[in-house]
C-alpha cells in the first residue's frame, strides 16, 4: 500500500529532476553547436554550474511573472489545456521498467509505477491524450495565432500517431507480449538481441513519430514562429506557459524511455548477463570503483588546468574564476577517494544476498537511466541541426511515406515470425 | 487485478496536482495589473480583425476522419500481432500470417482509395 503511493511519488520525482538537466543540455547544447557560449550569467555566490542555475532563475522569474487570462478566452479550458499537457507527459511515465523486477522472499517488487498487463497500450493511450491539451489550447484562447496553431498540432500528432502504432505493431511480432519488462527481457545477450537492430525501420519510423508526437522540430510546426509568433501557447504566460514547456521536456523524458525499453536493451549491457554479475558480483566491485575513480581524477584534473591556464587572464575578476577550480579539486578529491576505497577492499570481500540484489538493482538503474540521457541528447541533437518542415512535406512523410512503409515492416516481419 | 492499478490512480492524482499546484501559485504569486490592451488578443499590435473562430481548410476534417479509421485498424492489429509467436508455436503459423495479411492488405487498399482521391494531396 505505502509501496503504492510512494512509487509514483520517487519516479515523478525523477521525471521532474530530469526536465531541468534537459532544459540545461538544449541551451549549452545549441549554444555549442552554434558556436556559442550558452547561459553564463545566473549565479549563487559566484558558481554558476555551467548555467544550470538558470534553471532556477528561470523558475523564480515564471512564477513571478502577471497571470494574463485574455478577456476573448473560453476561460475554463484556457486553464485546463496546459493541465491536461502536464497531467499526459507525468502519466505516461507509469508503466516504464526501470530495473529488472527483484524478488524478496515470495513476492516481487517491480522498478516501474505499475506492472499492468496491458504495458506499452497503456502508453499509446495515454500518450493520444496529449492532443487534447494542445488542441484545447489553441481553441481556448480565442486567437488567430493560437488557432492555426492548435489546428495545426493537432492534426500533425494524430496523423504521426497512425504511424507510430503500425511501428510498434512491427516490434510486438517479434516479441509478442505488449509487457515492457518481458519486452526488455527479451532483448538480453548480444548486441543485436536488441529491436534497435532487429527492427531498424520500426525504430526509425517510432524516432520519428516520437519527434512529431512531441512537437520538436523538425516537427515543430504547430510553433513555428516565422508564421504563427509561438503556436498555441502564445496567449499563455507565466506558469501556464512553463506548464506547456515542462510538458515537452517531459515527453522527451518519456519517449525516451521509450526507446530505451523497447529498442535499446533496456537495463541490458550487451553480452553481459545479470544473473552472472549477480553471482560474481565481488569481481566486479572493484573494477567499477577503480572505473568511476579515474574518470572523476580526469575530470577534475581537466578542470583543474583549465583554471590554471585562465587564471592569470582573469575573465571576470570574481569569485567565478574559480568555479571551475572548485569543481576541478572536489572531483580530484573524489577520485582519489574512491581509489583509496577500492585499494582498501578486503580481498575477501563477501555481500549479503540482498545487497547483492540491491547493487545489481543500482547498476541496471544507472545503465537505463544512462542510455535515456543519450536518447534525450539525441531529441536535443536534432532539433538544432534539421531545418524545419513545411506543412505539406510534414503531412507527405506522415501519410505516403510512414504509413506504407510501417505496413510493408509489418507484413515482412510478420512472414518472418509466423513462417521462417 | 484492479489492484495492480492503485499506483496509477495515485500518478493520476500526482499529474493533475502538480499541474495545479503551478497554477494556483503563479495566479497567487504573480503581480496583477491588467489593463484592455493587455488582456486583449495578441495580433503583433494591430487590433485583431477577424474571429478565429470561424470556417477552416477541411482537410483538418478529413485528416481526422482518416486517422480515426486507421487508429481503430491498426487497433485491432495489437492483439494479432501479440499472438502469431504463440500461433506459430502451435503450428498454425500459415494461418494466422495469411489471417493478418488479408486485414492488411484491406488496410492498404484503403490508403490508396484515399490517396487515389486526393484526401492526402494537403498542397491543392
Amino acid at each position: 500500500m505505502l509501496v503504492d503511493i510512494l512509487k509514483p511519488l520517487v519516479v515523478v520525482f525523477v521525471v521532474l529532476n530530469f526536465i531541468p538537466l534537459l532544459i540545461w543540455f538544449e541551451r549549452k547544447g545549441s549554444a555549442y553547436i552554434q558556436d556559442r557560449r550558452g547561459p553564463n550569467r545566473a549565479a549563487i555566490l559566484g558558481i554558476r554550474l555551467g548555467g544550470m542555475l538558470h534553471n532556477l532563475a528561470d523558475v523564480v522569474k515564471l512564477l513571478t511573472k502577471e497571470d494574463i487570462v485574455p478577456t476573448r478566452a473560453h476561460r475554463f479550458f484556457y486553464f485546463i489545456a496546459p493541465m491536461i499537457a502536464m497531467f499526459v507527459a507525468t502519466v505516461t511515465i507509469g508503466v516504464i521498467p526501470f530495473a529488472a523486477p527483484l524478488a524478496i522472499g515470495e513476492r516481487s517488487f517491480t522498478f516501474q509505477v505499475a506492472d499492468l498487463n496491458a504495458g506499452l497500450l497503456y502508453v499509446l493511450a495515454m500518450g493520444s491524450l496529449g492532443v487534447y491539451g494542445v488542441m484545447l489550447a489553441g481553441w481556448a484562447a480565442n486567437n488567430n495565432y493560437t488557432m492555426l496553431g492548435g489546428l495545426r498540432a493537432s492534426a500533425q500528432m494524430i496523423s504521426y500517431e497512425v504511424a507510430m502504432g503500425l511501428a510498434v505493431v512491427a516490434l510486438l511480432l517479434s516479441a509478442g507480449t505488449v509487457n515492457l519488462t518481458a519486452i526488455v527481457e527479451a532483448q538480453r545477450g548480444p548486441l543485436w538481441a536488441w529491436y534497435g537492430f532487429t527492427q531498424p525501420l520500426a525504430l526509425v519510423l517510432f524516432c520519428t513519430a516520437l519527434l512529431a508526437e512531441t512537437n520538436r522540430n523538425p516537427f515543430d510546426l504547430p510553433e513555428g514562429e516565422s508564421e504563427l509568433v509561438a503556436g498555441y501557447h502564445t496567449e499563455y504566460s507565466s506558469m501556464k506557459f512553463a506548464l506547456f514547456f515542462m510538458a515537452e521536456y517531459a515527453h522527451i523524458v518519456v519517449g525516451a524511455c521509450l526507446i530505451t525499453a523497447l529498442f535499446a536493451g533496456g537495463w541490458h549491457i550487451p553480452w553481459i548477463d545479470w544473473a552472472y554479475v549477480r553471482q560474481q558480483l565481488e569481481l566486479f566491485v572493484r573494477p567499477t570503483l577503480v572505473g568511476f575513480g579515474v574518470c572523476s581524477m580526469l575530470v577534475g584534473g581537466l578542470l583543474c588546468r583549465r583554471f590554471l591556464r585562465r587564471y592569470s587572464t582573469a575573465r571576470y575578476g570574481d569569485l567565478r574564476d574559480y568555479e571551475s577550480l572548485v569543481f576541478g579539486i572536489g572531483g580530484l578529491l573524489a577520485g582519489i577517494g574512491v581509489l583509496g576505497a577500492a585499494a582498501l577492499l578486503p580481498d575477501d570481500l563477501s555481500i549479503a544476498p540482498f545487497t547483492r540484489d540491491l547493487l545489481v538493482a543500482l547498476a541496471q538503474i544507472s545503465v537505463f537511466l544512462t542510455k535515456v540521457v543519450f536518447f534525450c541528447w539525441c531529441f536535443i541533437w536534432v532539433r538544432w541541426t534539421l531545418p524545419r518542415f513545411r506543412y505539406d512535406q510534414l503531412m507527405r512523410l506522415g501519410w505516403k511515406v510512414m504509413v506504407p512503409l510501417a505496413l510493408a515492416n509489418i507484413a515482412v516481419t510478420a512472414a518472418i515470425v509466423a513462417l521462417g | 487485478m484492479l489492484r495492480d492499478y492503485l499506483p496509477i490512480a495515485v500518478l493520476f492524482a500526482l499529474g493533475v496536482l502538480i499541474g495545479g499546484a503551478f497554477l494556483g501559485l503563479s495566479a497567487c504569486i504573480g503581480r496583477k495589473r491588467p489593463t484592455a490592451e493587455k488582456l486583449a488578443p495578441y495580433e503583433c499590435g494591430l487590433d485583431p480583425v477577424s474571429s478565429p473562430r470561424q470556417r477552416f481548410s477541411v482537410k483538418f476534417f478529413l485528416v481526422a476522419m482518416v486517422f480515426l479509421l486507421f487508429d481503430v485498424e491498426v487497433t485491432f492489429l495489437f492483439p494479432w500481432a501479440v499472438l502469431v509467436r504463440r500461433f506459430t508455436e502451435s503450428g498454425l503459423g500459415t494461418f494466422i500470417f495469411v489471417e493478418g495479411l488479408l486485414f492488411i492488405f484491406v488496410l492498404a487498399i484503403g490508403l490508396v482509395y484515399v490517396w487515389r482521391r486526393g484526401a492526402l494531396e494537403w498542397e491543392k
